[in-house]
C-alpha cells in the first residue's frame, strides 16, 4: 500500500534536553524520521527545545520551533500550523507523554490531528503498568507478582502481599526514574513516595523482586497489515535488577537455544499485537530465570528508544527511517532495505559479528553519591563496540568508554590484597561482586586474578557463567603475556590480538610501551581487517561502507578486507565517543556538521566512532563509518589502511570535543596530516606557560594565577594571591574536584575532601574573579581572517562553569565598547594562535577589566546555539576553512538585535542521592535547551520552561540567601512583591527585607525546629525558592534544596538568576500575550 | 602453487574448495577428513537442530555466526536421530555451554556424532566466496601435530570432483521401513484424526510433532514408497517431507507416485523437497541455485494477502518459474529473489511451500499450514466426497 495522500503536515516532537535515560539516540531517530517524511514530500512541522540537535537544523524540517516541549506551548504551535497527523514515537518518552496530554485535554481532537505512529490506546496500555500488566495475562504471557498501587496506604497494603525485597517501578516514566528496589519497609515507603510523585499518572507498580535473572530486550517492528519483524535481540550481561540503560549489553542475545529464543521472538509479536502498536519499532524487555528458562514479560515501550538506536547501529537497520515509513501507510515489503538495497526491509537482519555496549558513568562528579547500580539509570552515556568474537568485541569496549582502560584493564577491589591467597581475600571479594557497581565486569577479572572461581562469580553476581568463561579466556592469554613479556613472533602476536588486546594493553602487561608494541606488530605484519555491517551476514552485495575492524584468520593467511579504500580526496572526522558530563551532543553535531560540509566539497568523509547514540553513526551521515574505538592504536589502523588509495588530506580532531585532541601527539608521532589549526597550535592553548607567554605579548589579562607543587605549598601561594582563589588538581579530567576557596577554612576543608586527588600532581591555583560577568566566544579563522561568530553573556556570574550557567545571545549588559573589546581580542587571539577553524573564548569582565578565563582551539560545546542563534553554519564554514577555504569567501547573517536566544542547563541531581544543587566551576550538567523570543525576559522563560524549571507567575517565594548576596536580591524581591508574591524568608533574611520595607513572613530553618522550611516546600507551599549559599553555610541548607529538588519546586541558585526570573515575572505581568510563537527559519530570515 | 602447511597449535586443519580457495583453521568435533558440498547457514540460533537435519546430507555448513555452540546440546532438539551433514566451519572455538538445558558440550556432541570440523575460518570470507563462486566441492582435512601437509595434494583430490553426491541422495536419509509417529493427545472437539502417511525423504521431526499436534494418525513411509502401498493404508492425506539432494534425481521415483496421488485426489502437503517433488509431479522444473537459501530470516510474501513472514530455509534448488501449468497457482515468493516459495493445484487438494513452516530453527510464523493442511482436508473431503 502506497503511502498516505490524505494527510500532508505532519508534527514531529523531539525529545528536548539531553538527560540521563534520553540522550542523542532522539536526536538519530527524530533526524532520520524528519529527513523521511520531507524526502516523501510531507510537510514537516517539528518541536524541539534542544539547540544542540541535528534535527533542529534549519534545513532539516520544513518549520523547525525550538520552544518548551509542553502541552501549552504545542497547543500554540497546533494552532498555528495546524498538523493534520502527530508522530509522538521518535522523541523518547518526552514526546510521548505530552502527546498524551495533548490527548487527554482534547486538544488534538480540537484542531483535527491523528496521532499516527501509535495511538493514545497502545501508549495507554503499554505505560500503564496496570493495564500491561492484565494485556499479559490475556495473551497468556507471565509477569511477575505485583500490584499497582495509588497511594502510599495501598503501597503498604501491597507490600504485605509481595514482601521484600521489592521492586517499585512508576507508570510512564523513563530510565527506571523513581522507581528503585526495596530492602526495608522504609526504602520501600520513601521509593514509592517518589515514584508516585514522578510518574505522571500518579501510580507505580510494586513487582515481586526477580533480581539476578537473566535480563533480554528484543527489538520489533510492525507495519499496519501486521506484518512484524525481529531486528535484534540484546542479552543483558547484568542480570535483572540493573537498569537496561545501565547493563553491560551484547547482541545477539548468546545464551538462548533455538527454542526458547523463539518462545521469545512469538511473545514479542504477541505483546505488540496486543497492545495494538500498529506501525513502528517497539520495545519489549523480558526476564528469563537461569535455572528453569521460565519467561517474564517486564515492559514494552511502544515507540523507538535507546536499545533502537543499539540495535539500528548493531545490525544496520535503521528502525527510525523504517518506524517514520510505516507511519504514513508504507508497509515493510515496501521499502528497501538501505544498507544492501536489493532487499526488502521486511525481514530479520541477522549478523556475523558481536556487538558489546558499555555504558559510561559519571560518578566522579557526584562523590557524595552511592554508586551502587540498580533499576534507576544513572549512566550518562554508552560505547558500542563491534568484533567476531565476544572477546574481541568487549575488550574493544572497554577501551571505547574512554574511562582510561586499555582492556580488562586492573582494578582494585577494596579490602582486598593482591599478595594475599584468595581464601583471605575473599570475603571483600565476595562483598564487593554483590554490590553492582559501575566497573563490576572489571571487578569481576579482577577476583578471577585472584584465582575466584567462576562458579562463585556466578553466584554473587548471576552474570552467565558464558560471559564469564570467555573472560577466563581473555585472563588466561592475560597471564601468558604477562609470563612470557612481549610477544615477539607472529603466532605470538596473533594470538593476543585476536582475543582483542589493544597494544596499550599488551605494552602495560609486558612492561613496555605502547609504541614499541606497535612498532613489533608492524614489523610482524599483523594488522585488522574491516569487515562491513551488512545486515545479513554477506548472504548478498552490500553497497554501504559501514565498517568495524577485527584480527580475522591465522598467522599464515591474509583475510579478505572490505574497507576498498577509494581513489578519492578524503578527510576522516574524529567523533567525540560517549556521551559524557561535559561532552556530548553537541560535538556530535560539529562532527556531523563537517560530514554533511566536506560532502558538499565533493570530498570523501569518513567517521570515525564509538557512540551508537549519535547522529555522527548513522552510515548515513558520512561516505564511510568506521564504528571504532577512538584510540590511536585503532585510528592509526584506519587511516593505513585509507591511505592505501587516493589522498587523505587529513584527519579532523577539532570537532570531537577532547576525545580526538587527546590522540594529536600520537598521530602526529604517525605521520598523519592533521587538519586546520596545527598540533604545535594546540598545544599552545593547553601549555600554560606558553599561553602565559603569549599573553603577556599581547597584554591580554588572565586572573593572577600560581601552581603549586606540594600540598603544603597551598597555604602560602594562596596568601599570596589572596582570598578568593580558584583551585584544581591539574591531572585529573574533567574538572574534578575544581572548587572556589573564599578562606582560610575553606582550604583546609577542600584539602580533607580531595586529599587523594591532590596528591597526584601540580594543583592550579587561579585569583577568583568575584562579581565579575563570565562571556563565552564562538570564532571562525582561516590563520588571516576571523569572524566572530557569537558573544554570549552568562546569566550566572563568572565561577559557575559556562557549561552549567545559562547565557544569552545577543548580551544583554555588555556596552558596545565592551563587545567591540572582545571582538577585537577574540580577533588578535585567533590569528596569534593561527586558528584555522573554530576557536572558543571564555572571557569574565570584572569591574569593566577584561580576563581571559581560556581559549580553547576547537569546536566548542557552544557552537550549535550559536549557529542556531544567528542562523550561520559555523561548523560547516569551520570544515571548509579546514580544507583550505576562506572566510571571505561565505556571507554570514549579520547579528541582529531582533530577537534573543536563551540557553539554559539540566542537571541529573535528582538521580543522585547526597548531592547538592549548587552551582560552581565543575560541570555537572548534561544537557541543554534554547529559549527564542523577541526580548530577553520571554526567551529566559522559555528557557527555563523548557529546563523543566518553570517560573511561577503568582504565589509564594522562600528566599534564604547569603550575607553576600542580600543586598543584590533586595530589589528583585521588592519587584516580586509589588507584583503580589507572598514573601517568606528566613530570619536573617526576612529582617534584611523587612528592614528594607519589604513585608516577609519569617520561617523557621530546619535545625530552627519547629514548623521549618523544609516541611513547608514539602507541603508545597512555596512555588519558587531562591537560595544561595556558599562555604561552610552550605550544608545546613543543603535539605532544603534537595527537598525543593526532588519535589520539583522551581528553584534558584543565584543572585543573578533570580534577577532574570524576577524580569521575566514582571514582563510577563505586563502584557501576558507578547510570547511570540515562531519557526526557527522565521526568527533566522526576520531582518 | 600451493604451500605446504605445517601443523602448529594455531593451525592444525585445513579446508580446501575445489577451486583452490583454502582456509586453514584448527579442527573441532572429530579430527580426521571430510568431504562435502559447502553452503552456508546464516541463523544464529539453532545450530543443533541444523545439524540434524536430514537435509544437509552431504554438505558441509558454514556458520556465519561466529559463536557457535554456546548453549551446548541437549536430547530434545534434535531433528533426526543423528547428524546428517558432512562437515562444518566455525569462526570461533566451541566454547564451554551455558543453558539450563545443555546436557553435553557441543564439541563432545560432536566427537561423539563423528563430525569432522574446522574453525578459526574466516567464515564471513568464505561465505562472500560462495554467494559469488556459487556451491562447490571442499574437503577438511586434519593434519597431527608437526605433521607436513601438502596442499597441493589436498586440492588435487578435489579438484575435479564437481558435486559428486548426485543421484537420489534422500535413499541415505530415509526411514528404512514403515512407522508410526506417537500421537498427541489433543483436545477434544478438535475434529477428526485423519490418517497421515508421511513420505520420509529426511523428515525433521518438529514436522512430525507439528502434525501429530494437528491430530493426525500419522505412519512415516520410505521415499521408495508405492503408490499402492500407501494405498494400502487409506490415508485422508499424504505429507511430502523435506530432504536433501536434486529433486529430479528423487523425483525419479517419487514422481509417478504423487502424480498417482494426486490422480486420485488425495490431499497433499509438501514441505522443501516435497514442495519440489510435487511440482515436478505437476510438470514444473526445478534447478540449482546459485547460493541457495540457508537461515532463519527469509522473507516470504503470501501473494494473496501480500502478508509478508519471516520463514526459515535450507534449499539449494528452487522451482524454477518457466512454463507454469494453469492449474498451478503461485502461492508464496521469496522477497529476496522472487523466486516461487509455495504454490497450490487449483483443481486438487494440494499446496506445498519451499520454506520451513515447522521453522526448528527459526520463527514460527507460518505453523498455521500445518492447520491449513488438516482443513483442506476437511474440505476436500466435502468438495471431492
Ligand atoms: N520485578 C523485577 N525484579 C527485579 N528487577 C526488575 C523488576 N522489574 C524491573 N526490574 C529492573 O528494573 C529495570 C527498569 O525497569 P523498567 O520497567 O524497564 O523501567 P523503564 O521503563 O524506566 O525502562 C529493568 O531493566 C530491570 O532490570
Ligand atoms: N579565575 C576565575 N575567576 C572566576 N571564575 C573562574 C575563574 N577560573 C575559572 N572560573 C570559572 O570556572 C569555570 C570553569 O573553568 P575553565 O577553565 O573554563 O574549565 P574547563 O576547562 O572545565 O572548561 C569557568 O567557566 C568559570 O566560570
Ligand atoms: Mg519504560
Ligand atoms: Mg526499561
Amino acid at each position: 500500500m502506497p503511502k498516505r495522500t490524505d494527510i500532508h503536515t505532519i508534527l514531529l516532537i523531539g525529545a528536548g534536553p539531553i538527560i540521563i535515560g534520553q540522550a542523542c539516540e532522539f536526536d538519530y531517530s527524530g533526524t532520520q524520521a524528519c529527513t523521511v517524511l520531507k524526502n516523501e514530500g510531507y510537510r514537516v512541522v517539528l518541536v524541539n527545545s534542544n539547540p544542540a540537535t541535528i534535527m533542529t537544523d534549519p534545513t532539516l524540517a520544513d518549520c523547525t520551533y525550538i520552544e518548551p516541549i509542553t502541552a501549552e506551548f504545542l497547543e500554540k504551535i497546533i494552532q498555528k500550523e495546524r498538523p493534520d497527523a502527530l508522530l509522538p514515537t521518535v522523541g523518547g518518552q518526552t514526546a510521548l507523554n505530552v502527546a498524551m496530554a495533548l490527548y487527554t485535554s482534547g486538544c488534538l481532537a480540537r484542531y483535527g490531528v491523528e496521532m499516527i505512529g501509535a495511538t493514545p490506546a497502545a501508549i495507554e496500555k503499554a505505560e500503564n503498568r496496570q493495564k500491561f500488566n492484565e494485556a499479559m495475562k490475556r495473551i497468556g504471557l507471565d509477569v511477575p507478582n505485583h500490584a499497582i498501587v495509588r497511594s502510599l496506604d495501598e503501597a503498604k497494603r501491597a507490600l504485605s502481599l509481595i514482601g521484600l525485597p521489592a521492586v517499585v517501578r512508576p507508570s510512564f516514566t523513563l530510565g527506571g526514574s523513581g522507581g528503585g528496589i526495596a530492602e526495608t519497609e522504609a526504602d520501600f515507603m520513601r521509593i514509592v513516595a517518589n515514584g508516585l510523585d514522578l510518574s505522571p499518572t500518579q501510580e507505580v507498580l510494586i513487582d515481586e523482586s526477580i533480581v539476578g535473572w537473566k535480563e533480554y530486550e528484543m527489538e520489533v517492528v510492525r507495519d499496519k497489515k501486521d506484518n512484524v519483524v525481529i531486528i535484534c535481540s540484546i542479552e543483558n550481561v547484568d542480570p535483572m535488577g540493573i537498569h537496561t540503560g545501565d547493563s553491560m549489553t551484547v547482541a545477539p542475545a548468546l545464551t538462548l537455544t533455538d527454542k526458547e529464543y523463539q518462545v521469545m521472538r512469538n511473545a514479542s509479536i504477541a505483546v505488540l499485537r496486543e497492545i495494538g502498536v500498529d506501525t513502528g519499532g517497539s520495545n519489549v524487555q523480558f526476564a528469563v530465570n537461569p535455572a528453569t528458562g521460565r519467561l517474564i514479560v517486564i515492559e514494552m515501550n511502544p515507540r523507538v528508544s535507546r536499545s533502537s538506536a543499539l540495535a539500528s547501529k548493531a545490525t544496520g537497520y535503521p528502525i527510525a527511517k523504517i518506524a517514520a515509513k510505516l507511519a504514513v501507510g508504507y508497509t515493510l515489503d515496501e521499502i528497501l532495505n538501505d544498507i544492501t538495497r536489493i532487499t526488502p526491509a521486511s525481514f530479520e537482519p541477522t549478523i556475523d559479528y558481536i556487538v558489546t555496549k558499555i555504558p559510561r558513568f559519571t560518578f566522579e562528579k557526584f562523590p557524595l553519591s552511592d554508586s551502587v547500580l540498580s533499576t534507576q539509570m544513572k549512566s550518562v552515556g554508552e560505547a558500542m563496540s563491534i568484533g567476531r568474537s565476544f572477546a574481541e568485541s568487549l575488550q574493544k569496549g572497554f577501551r571505547s568508554i574512554e574511562k582510561g582502560f586499555s582492556g580488562l584493564s586492573q582494578v582494585l577491589i577494596e579490602g582486598t590484597d593482591p599478595h594475599q591467597s584468595y581464601e583471605a581475600n575473599k570475603p571483600a571479594i565476595q562483598k564487593a561482586l554483590k554490590r553492582p557497581s559501575h566497573i563490576r565486569m572489571l571487578e569481576i577479572a579482577q577476583a578471577m586474578r585472584m584465582g575466584c572461581p567462576v562458579e562463585d562469580i556466578c553466584e554473587w553476581t548471576h552474570f552467565d557463567p558464558w560471559m564469564l568463561e570467555q573472560m577466563a579466556l581473555i585472563l588466561h592469554v592475560e597471564k601468558s603475556l604477562t609470563e612470557n613479556g612481549i610477544p615477539r613472533t607472529k603466532e605470538a602476536m596473533w594470538d593476543v590480538k585476536k582475543m582483542g588486546f589493544s597494544d596499550a594493553r599488551i605494552a602495560e602487561l609486558a612492561h613496555t610501551t605502547e609504541e614499541t608494541i606497535r612498532h613489533i606488530r608492524f614489523e610482524l605484519g599483523i594488522h585488522p581487517v574491516f569487515k562491513k555491517v551488512d545486515t545479513c551476514s554477506a548472504e548478498f552485495a552490500c553497497e554501504t561502507a559501514y565498517l568495524y575492524s577485527t584480527y580475522e584468520g591465522n598467522p599464515y593467511q591474509v583475510s579478505a578486507c572490505e574497507a576498498f579504500p577509494t581513489n578519492r580526496n578524503k578527510v576522516i572526522i574524529l567523533g567525540g565517543g560517549p556521551n559524557r558530563i561535559g561532552q556530548g551532543i553537541e560535538f556530535d553535531y560539529a562532527c556531523v556538521h563537517a560530514a554533511f560540509s566536506l560532502k558538499e566539497e565533493g570530498i570523501e568523509t569518513i567517521m570515525i566512532n564509538c557512540n551508537p547514540e549519535t547522529v555522527s553513526t548513522d552510515y548515513d551521515t558520512s561516505d564511510k563509518l568506521y564504528f571504532e574505538p577512538l584510540t590511536a592504536e585503532d585510528v592509526i589502523e584506519v587511516v593505513l589502511k585509507e591511505q592505501e588509495n587516493g589522498s587523505l588530506l587529513g584527519v579532523i580532531v577539532q570537532f570531537g570535543g577532547q576525545t580526538p585532541l587527546k590522540l594529536v601527539k600520537a598521530l602526529q608521532s604517525a605521520h598523519i596530516p592533521i587538519l586546520g589549526t596545527s598540533p604545535d597550535k594546540l598545544d599552545l592553548a593547553e601549555d600554560r606557560e606558553r599561553f602565559k607567554a603569549l599573553l603577556d605579548r599581547l597584554q591580554l589579562t588572565q586572573p593572577q594565577n600560581d601552581i603549586c607543587h606540594r600540598v603544603s605549598d597551598l597555604d602560602a601561594t594562596i596568601q599570596r594571591l589572596g582570598y578568593p582563589v580558584v583551585i584544581r588538581p591539574s591531572n585529573v579530567l574533567g574538572g574534578q574536584a575544581m572548587a572556589i576557596l573564599l578562606k582560610a577554612s575553606d582550604l583546609d576543608r577542600y584539602i580533607l575532601a580531595n586529599r587523594d586527588i591532590l596528591l597526584d600532581g601540580p594543583i592550579l591555583v587561579d585569583k577568583f574573579l568575584e562579581n565579575a560577568t563570565e562571556i563565552d566566544v564562538d570564532a571562525l579563522c582561516d590563520g588571516t581572517d576571523v569572524f566572530v561568530a557569537g558573544i554570549m553573556e552568562h546569566i550566572e556570574e563568572a565561577g559557575v562553569h559556562s557549561g552549567d550557567s545559562a547565557c544569552t545571545l545577543p548580551t544583554i549588559s555588555l556596552t558596545p565598547a565592551q563587545l567591540q573589546e572582545v571582538t577585537h581580542t577574540t580577533e588578535m587571539l585567533a590569528k596569534e594562535m593561527g586558528v584555522v577553524g573554530l576557536m572558543n573564548v571564555q572571557y569574565a569582565f570584572q569591574d569593566n577589566k577584561l580576563f581571559i578565563i581560556e581559549v580553547n582551539p576547537r569546536a566548542s560545546r557552544t557552537v550549535p546555539f550559536v549557529a542556531k542563534a544567528t542562523g550561520n553554519s559555523i561548523a560547516k564554514v569551520a570544515a571548509k576553512v579546514m580544507i583550505g577555504k576562506k572566510i571571505r569567501d561565505f556571507s554570514f547573517n549579520k547579528p541582529r538585535p531582533t530577537h534573543y536566544c536563551v540557553k539554559e542547563v539540566v542537571f541529573p541531581f535528582g538521580r543522585f542521592d547526597n548531592t547538592d544543587i549548587l552551582l560552581g566551576p565543575e560541570m555537572k550538567s548534561t544537557g541543554e535547551v534554547m529559549g527564542i523570543d523577541t526580548t530577553f525576559e520571554m526567551a529566559f522563560y522559555k528557557a527555563q520552561e523548557s529546563a523543566g524549571n518553570p517560573i511561577p507567575k503568582k504565589g509564594c517565594i522562600l528566599v534564604t540567601v547569603h550575607d553576600k548576596d542580600k543586598p543584590r536580591i533586595l530589589e528583585s524581591v521588592r519587584c516580586l512583591a509589588s507584583l503580589g508574591f507572598a514573601i517568606a524568608a528566613t530570619k536573617g533574611t526576612a529582617q534584611f527585607l523587612q528592614k528594607n520595607g519589604i513585608e516577609a513572613v519569617s520561617v523557621n530553618k530546619e535545625k530552627e525546629g519547629g514548623d521549618h522550611l523544609v516541611d513547608k516546600i514539602l507541603l508545597r507551599e512555596y512555588q519558587l525558592v531562591v537560595n544561595t549559599s556558599l562555604g561552610e553555610d552550605t550544608a545546613e541548607s543543603f535539605s532544603l534544596r534537595r527537598v525543593a529538588l526532588l519535589n520539583r519546586i522551581p528553584y534558584v541558585t543565584t543572585a543573578r538568576a533570580f534577577y532574570a526570573v524576577v524580569n521575566a515575572i514582571s514582563k510577563l505581568n505586563q502584557d501576558p500575550e507578547q510570547m511570540t510563537t515562531m519557526p526557527l527559519q522565521d526568527w533566522i530570515n526576520r531582518v | 602453487m600451493l604451500q605446504p602447511f605445517v601443523a602448529t597449535p594455531y593451525v592444525d586443519a585445513v579446508l580446501m574448495l575445489s577451486d583452490g580457495t583454502y582456509f586453514l583453521g584448527k579442527g573441532i568435533g572429530k579430527k580426521g577428513t571430510t568431504e562435502g558440498e559447502i553452503c552456508f547457514n546464516t541463523g544464529i540460533t539453532g545450530y543443533q537442530e541444523t545439524l540434524t537435519d536430514p537435509s544437509y546430507f552431504g554438505q558441509i555448513v558454514v556458520f556465519t555466526f561466529p559463536h557457535i555452540g554456546n548453549v551446548g546440546t541437549n536430547s530434545e532438539d534434535n531433528e533426526s536421530d543423528k547428524i546428517h551433514c558432512r562437515g562444518i566451519v566455525l569462526r570461533n572455538t566451541i566454547t564451554t555451554p551455558s543453558n539450563f538445558r545443555s546436557q553435553l558440550s557441543f564439541d563432545h556432541w560432536l566427537s561423539n556424532q563423528k563430525l569432522v570440523g574446522i574453525s578459526g575460518v574466516d567464515t564471513r570470507q568464505l561465505t562472500h566466496h560462495i554467494r559469488i563462486h556459487g556451491p562447490q566441492w571442499a574437503i577438511i582435512v586434519y593434519a597431527q601435530a608437526g605433521e607436513c601437509l601438502s596442499l597441493e595434494d589436498v586440492h588435487r583430490s578435489i579438484a575435479d570432483k564437481k558435486i559428486e553426491l548426485t543421484g537420489d541422495l534422500a535413499q541415505y536419509v530415509t526411514a528404512s521401513s514403515p512407522y508410526s509417529w506417537p500421537k498427541k493427545s489433543i483436545q477434544a472437539g478438535s475434529g477428526p484424526a485423519y490418517k497421515l502417511v508421511v513420505i520420509d525423504y529426511g523428515v525433521k521431526h518438529t514436522i512430525l510433532n507439528l502434525l501429530a499436534e494437528e491430530g493426525f494418525d500419522i505412519t512415516v513411509m520410505p521415499s521408495t514408497v508405492s503408490f499402492s502401498d500407501i494405498m494400502a493404508l487409506s490415508p485422508d492425506g499424504v505429507f511430502l517431507s523435506n530432504g536433501p539432494g536434486d529433486p529430479s534425481e528423487t523425483g525419479k521415483t517419487a514422481v509417478p507416485v504423487i502424480q498417482h496421488l494426486l490422480d486420485n485426489t488425495i490431499p497433499i502437503f509438501g514441505i522443501c523437497l516435497g514442495h519440489q517433488l510435487l511440482a515436478l509431479a505437476m510438470g514444473l522444473s526445478t534447478e540449482k541455485m546459485h547460493a541457495g537459501h540457508r537461515g532463519a530470516n527469509q522473507p516470504v510474501q503470501e501473494i494473496a494477502t501480500g502478508n509478508v513472514f519471516i520463514t526459515s530455509q535450507n534449499h539449494g534448488f528452487c522451482v524454477s518459474p518457466k512454463h507454469i501449468p494453469s492449474t498451478v497457482q503461485i502461492t508464496y515468493r521469496s522477497l529476496f529473489d522472487q523466486s516461487i516459495e509455495g504454490f497450490c493445484v487449483t483443481n486438487k487438494p494440494a499446496f506445498s511451500v519451499q520454506f520451513h513452516p515447522e521453522s526448528s530453527p527459526g520463527p514460527h510464523d507460518t505453523r498455521f499450514l500445518f492447520a491449513a493442511f488438516k482443513t483442506m482436508i476437511s474440505t476436500a473431503k466435502k468438495v471431492y466426497a
